[in-house]
C-alpha cells in the first residue's frame, strides 16, 4: 500500500459513505411517510457521512507523512551507540538509508548494515500502521456518522459549514504560499549573511561564486558582490523597456483611438499572440538569430560585439513585454470617458492633438502603473537572459558588450548538484530575495496606482 | 485733430487657425503612422520569429535513411541456423552492414576508406536490424533490402551541402548512393517515438512530451478544483473585511511574482524539508500548481462575477441555501468560463521553465517516464537543453521542438477560444 493510494482508499470510503448515508436517509423517510419529515435531504445526510469519514483520515494521513521522517530518523539515532555515529551524524544516516535502499559501496560496517535494516523495518511498520490507524479512523467517523442520522437530525447546517471552512481553506492556500516564498528565502538568505556580510553582497563588485578552493581556507570560497548583477539586469531591462514602451503604447494607441472596430479585433488577438509564447522560445529566437545579427550590426558600425550582447537579449525581451504594456495601456486609455474626448474635438483640436494633451494626462497614472508592471517582469524575466544574456558579471554600460542578470546567476548556481550548507546554493536564495522584494514592491506599487486610477473614473 | 492712427490689419483668429492647419493636419498624419508602424513592428516580429523557426526546423522532421541489401547471414552473425532470441540479441549486426557496404561498393580497398564507408550508417543502424530480426526470426539466412538510419554528418550533408562535414570520398558515395535512390530522405519516426539522445538522428521528443503530460495532470487535477474554491469562496462567502483584501492583494501580486521565485520554493518547501524526490513530474506539477493557482483564481472570479444576481436571488428567494445557490446554479452557469482560464492557465503551464530548472528536471534522460515519480524532464526544458548542444543537428530538432511545443499551445488556446464561443452566455 503506497502512500498514494491512500487517498483513493478514503476516496472510495467517502463515496460509499455517502450513498449508504443517502439511502439511511430516505428509508427512514419512506417510514415517516416521505422526504419532507426529515431535517434535511438525503444528499446532505450523505454528505456529512463522508466529510466525516474522509476528513479527519485526510487529516491524519498528511500529518503522518510530514512527522514520519523525522520521528524515524530521532528513533534510528537514539538506538544507534555513540561512537558509530561519527563526528556528522547525517553522513551516518545518509548512508543507512543508502545501505536500506540497497545501494551498497563495498563492505558496510556491521553496525551500520544492522541498522539499516531496523530503519527498513520502522518503515514498514509506519506504513502498517498508517494504513491501519487510517482504516480505523475514516471506518469509525463514517459509522458515527452513519448513526446518527435521525428524522430531527438537520444535517445541512454542519455540511455547508465544513463547506465553507473548506472553501476558505483553498483562498487562504494563496496566502500561504506568499508566505511560504518569503519563508524559504528570508531562511536561507540569513543562513548566506550569516557567512558573507551583506555589505560585501550588496555593494561589492567582484562575482565569482564557483572558485571555491580548499575546504579548511578561510575566505577563499568565491566572492559574492552582486552590484554587477544588479546592474546587468538593470541595463537589460532598460533596454526591453525602450523597446516595449514605445511600441507598446503607439500600439494601443493606434487600436483604441484610430483603427476601426474590425481591423482592432484582427490585430488585437495576433498581438496576444506575442504574449502566449513560451519564453524558451524567445530565448532561442534571442540566442541563435538575433545575436548574430547584433553582433554583425556592431562590426557593420565598427564596434566589437559579444555574441552574448545585452542588447541581444534586451531587444527581444521588449518584444515579449509589448503586448503587455499595450493591453494594459489600451484598459487604461479605454477607462478615459468620452466626454474628455469630445470636449477636446469639439474645441478644434485634430484627434493626435487630443490623444497628446487630453487622453494621455489623463491617463498618465495608469500607463505609469502599467510601465511599473513591465519592468517587474523584465526583471524577473529567466530564459531570455540564460539563453541570450552571458555569465561574465561585469560592469559595463556598453550595450554590445555581455553582461549577466540576477535570474541568470540563480539559474546557473542552482542547476545541478546542491548543498544547502554552501555559500554558493545559498547565494542564490539571497538573489531570489533581492529579486521577490524588488519586483514585489514594483507589483504593490503598480497595482495600486492602477487600481486607484481605475476608481478614479468609475 | 490728427487722423486716427492707421491700425495694423486685424488678423481674425481663424486666419491663425488656417494658417496653422497644414502643419497640424500633417502632425496628425505622422501620429497616426506612428502609432500604425509600432502594430506593424511588432507583427513583424512575430512573422520573424515563426518564419525562423519553421525554416530551422521543418528539416528535422525528415532524416536521410540508406537502403542497403543485407544478408542475414547465421555465420556472420556468429550464431546457430535455429537461434534463439537471446542468442539473436546479442549477435553482432555491425558485420553485416560492413559486408552490405563492401558489396555496393567492392572498388573500396585501404583499411582507412574501409572505415569512412562504415560510417555512413548511424550507429542506431545495426539496432534496427536486430530489431527487425527478432520481430521476425525466419529473415535468419534470407536476403532482403532495408533502409538504415544514415549517420547524422550524412543527414545533414543531404540537408544542407554547403555545411557538410564530410570527406571527399565519403561525399563521392553519398553523392552515388543519392544518385541511385539508394539514399533518401523520409520521416523522422525517431523524433516521435525516441527519448533524448547524444546522437541528434536518434533523439526524439516522446519522453519530454510524455513528462509534460504528467507534470501538467498533477497541475490540472490540484490549480482547478484549488483556485475555482479559493475563486467561489472570494465571490461568494467573503465578508468584505481587512482579511478578505489582503487575500485579495496578495493573489494579484503572486501573480506578478517571477515563476523563477516558485522554483526557489519548490527546492527549499518540497525537496529540501519535506524530501520529495528532484526530477520527478510530481513536484513540477506541485511547483506549477502554485505558479497557475492565481491566474486561475482571476479567470474563475471573472467567470462567477458574470453570472448575474438575479439568478441567485430567484434561488435564495425560493429557500435555497447560499452553497445550494453556488452549487446548483452559479458554478454551472461560470463553469465554461473556468473552463476556459484554466485552459489558458495550463498554456502556460505548459510552457514554463526556469521553476523546473530549479527542482532539478534538466537531467539529460533517454527513458520515456512511467510515473509521477520517475525522473523526467518536460519540452520546453529540453528545448533549452537541446538548444545549449552545439552540434549542428541538435538546432533543428530544438526548432522542431518548438513546433510541436507552439501546436500544442496554438490547440489549447484553440480549444479555449471554441468553448468561450460556443458555451459562454451573454446575460
Amino acid at each position: 500500500m503506497s502512500a498514494s493510494t491512500l487517498p483513493l482508499l478514503v476516496a472510495a470510503i467517502a463515496i460509499a459513505g455517502y450513498f449508504l448515508g443517502a439511502a439511511r436517509a430516505a428509508s427512514l423517510a419512506a417510514t415517516l411517510g416521505g422526504v419532507r419529515r426529515l431535517a434535511a435531504l438525503p444528499a446532505h445526510y450523505g454528505a456529512w457521512v463522508a466529510l466525516v469519514a474522509a476528513l479527519p483520515a485526510l487529516v491524519l494521513i498528511a500529518l503522518w507523512l510530514l512527522l514520519q521522517g523525522p520521528v524515524i530518523e530521532r528513533l534510528l539515532l537514539a538506538s544507534l551507540p555513540a561512537a558509530a555515529l561519527g563526528e556528522h551524524a547525517g553522513l551516518t544516516l545518509n548512508a543507512i538509508a543508502n545501505l536500506a535502499a540497497g545501494v551498497q559501496a563495498g563492505q558496510p560496517d556491521p553496525v551500520l548494515a544492522e541498522a539499516a535494516l531496523r530503519l527498513a523495518g520502522m518503515r514498514t511498520t509506519s506504513e502498517r500502521a498508517l494504513l491501519a490507524a487510517t482504516l480505523l479512523l475514516a471506518g469509525a467517523g463514517g459509522l458515527h456518522a452513519w448513526w446518527r442520522i435521525a428524522p430531527g437530525f438537520a444535517a445541512r447546517a454542519p455540511v455547508e459549514r465544513i463547506f465553507r471552512g473548506l472553501l476558505f481553506a483553498c483562498a487562504v492556500l494563496a496566502v500561504l504560499t506568499t508566505v511560504g516564498i518569503l519563508l524559504s528565502v528570508l531562511v536561507e538568505s540569513l543562513r548566506f549573511f550569516r557567512m558573507v556580510s551583506p555589505v560585501e553582497f550588496f555593494f561589492g563588485l567582484e562575482w565569482s561564486p564557483q572558485i571555491a578552493l580548499r575546504a579548511d581556507q578561510t575566505g577563499s570560497s568565491g566572492r559574492f558582490g552582486a552590484l554587477p548583477l544588479f546592474a546587468g539586469t538593470l541595463m537589460i531591462s532598460a533596454i526591453a523597456l525602450l523597446v516595449a514602451v514605445p511600441v507598446g503604447l503607439m500600439s494601443a494607441i493606434y487600436l483604441s483611438e484610430y483603427a476601426s472596430a474590425r481591423l482592432r479585433g484582427r490585430l488585437k488577438p495576433l498581438l496576444e499572440v506575442l504574449a502566449g509564447i513560451p519564453t524558451v522560445v524567445y530565448g532561442f529566437f534571442a540566442a541563435l538569430t538575433v545575436a548574430p545579427l547584433v553582433r554583425d550590426l556592431g562590426a557593420a558600425i565598427g564596434l566589437e560585439a559579444s555574441a552574448e550582447s545585452a542588447l541581444a537579449a534586451g531587444l527581444v525581451m521588449g518584444v515579449m513585454i509589448v503586448p503587455f504594456v499595450s493591453s494594459l495601456s489600451d484598459d487604461i486609455i479605454h477607462a478615459v470617458p468620452l466626454g474628455l474626448r469630445d470636449g477636446s474635438l469639439a474645441l478644434g483640436a485634430t484627434r493626435s492633438e487630443t490623444i497628446q494633451r487630453v487622453v494621455i494626462p489623463a491617463a498618465l497614472p495608469g500607463i505609469v502603473g502599467g510601465v511599473l508592471l513591465a519592468a517587474s517582469r523584465a526583471i524577473g524575466e529567466t530564459m531570455i537572459v540564460v539563453m541570450a544574456a552571458g555569465l561574465s558579471a561585469r560592469l559595463s554600460a556598453n550595450p554590445f558588450e555581455s553582461v549577466t542578470t540576477v535570474t541568470v546567476q540563480i539559474v546557473t548556481l542552482l542547476v545541478g548538484d546542491q548543498e544547502f550548507d554552501s555559500p554558493k546554493t545559498l547565494a542564490a536564495f539571497a538573489l531570489g530575495l533581492v529579486l521577490f522584494v524588488g519586483t514585489l514592491a514594483l507589483n504593490v506599487v503598480a497595482l495600486h496606482i492602477v487600481r486607484k486610477y481605475r476608481e478614479q473614473y468609475e | 485733430m490728427s487722423d486716427p492712427q492707421p491700425q495694423p490689419p486685424r488678423r481674425a483668429t481663424i486666419d491663425v487657425v488656417r494658417a496653422g492647419l497644414g502643419r497640424r493636419y500633417r502632425r496628425e498624419r505622422r501620429f497616426r503612422a506612428y502609432g500604425l508602424l509600432s502594430v506593424l513592428l511588432a507583427l513583424a516580429s512575430l512573422l520573424l520569429l515563426f518564419t525562423d523557426i519553421v525554416d530551422k526546423g521543418v528539416g528535422a522532421f525528415r532524416q536521410t535513411r540508406v537502403q542497403l541489401a543485407i544478408h542475414y547471414d547465421p555465420e556472420r552473425l556468429g550464431v546457430g541456423a535455429r537461434a534463439a532470441a537471446q542468442e539473436l540479441a546479442a549477435a553482432d549486426y555491425e558485420a553485416l552492414i560492413k559486408d552490405a557496404l563492401h558489396e555496393r561498393f567492392p572498388a573500396v580497398a585501404s583499411r582507412a576508406e574501409r572505415r569512412a564507408l562504415a560510417r555512413l550508417p548511424s550507429s542506431a543502424a545495426a539496432w534496427e536490424l536486430r530489431d527487425r530480426l527478432l520481430d521476425d526470426p525466419r529473415l535468419l539466412g534470407a536476403r532482403e533490402k532495408v533502409w538504415v538510419l544514415a549517420d547524422g554528418s550524412v543527414d545533414a550533408h543531404m540537408k544542407d551541402p554547403g555545411a557538410s562535414t564530410l570527406g571527399p570520398l565519403q561525399r563521392g558515395w553519398v553523392d552515388e548512393l543519392a544518385q541511385a535512390g539508394e539514399l533518401a530522405l523520409r520521416f523522422n519516426a525517431n523524433l516521435f517515438a525516441n527519448g533524448d539522445s547524444r546522437d541528434p538522428e536518434l533523439a526524439g521528443i516522446r519522453g519530454a512530451l510524455v513528462g509534460s503530460l504528467l507534470t501538467l495532470a498533477v497541475t490540472l487535477a490540484l490549480s482547478f478544483p484549488l483556485g475555482v474554491a479559493a475563486a467561489v469562496y472570494l465571490e461568494e462567502f467573503a465578508e468584505r473585511n481587512r482579511w478578505t483584501d489582503l487575500i485579495e492583494v496578495n493573489i494579484n501580486n503572486l501573480a506578478a511574482v517571477p515563476s523563477i521565485i516558485f522554483g526557489l520554493l519548490g527546492l527549499a518547501v518540497f525537496i529540501a524539508l519535506f524530501g520529495m524526490p528532484r526530477s520527478a513530474p510530481l513536484v513540477g506539477g506541485l511547483v506549477l500548481t502554485l505558479v497557475t493557482f492565481p491566474t486561475i483564481i482571476i479567470a474563475s472570479r471573472a467567470a462567477i462575477r458574470a453570472v448575474p444576481p438575479s439568478l441567485r436571488e430567484a434561488a435564495l428567494g425560493l429557500g435555497a441555501s447560499q452553497v445550494q445557490v453556488v452549487l446548483h446554479h452559479v458554478l454551472p452557469n461560470a463553469l465554461p468560463g473556468m473552463l476556459t482560464g484554466a485552459i489558458i492557465g495550463m498554456a502556460r503551464a505548459l510552457g514554463e521553465t526556469a521553476p523546473l530548472l530549479m527542482i532539478g528536471m534538466v537531467a539529460f534522460i533517454v527513458d520515456v517516464p512511467g510515473g509521477f515519480t520517475d525522473s523526467a524532464t518536460v519540452l520546453p526544458v529540453q528545448i533549452y537543453l537541446w538548444a545549449d548542444s552545439p552540434e549542428r543537428g541538435f538546432t533543428a530538432l530544438t526548432s522542431a521542438a518548438i513546433m510541436v511545443l507552439l501546436g500544442f499551445l496554438v490547440l489549447m488556446n484553440a480549444l479555449a477560444v471554441l468553448l468561450r464561443n460556443r458555451f459562454e452566455k451573454r446575460w
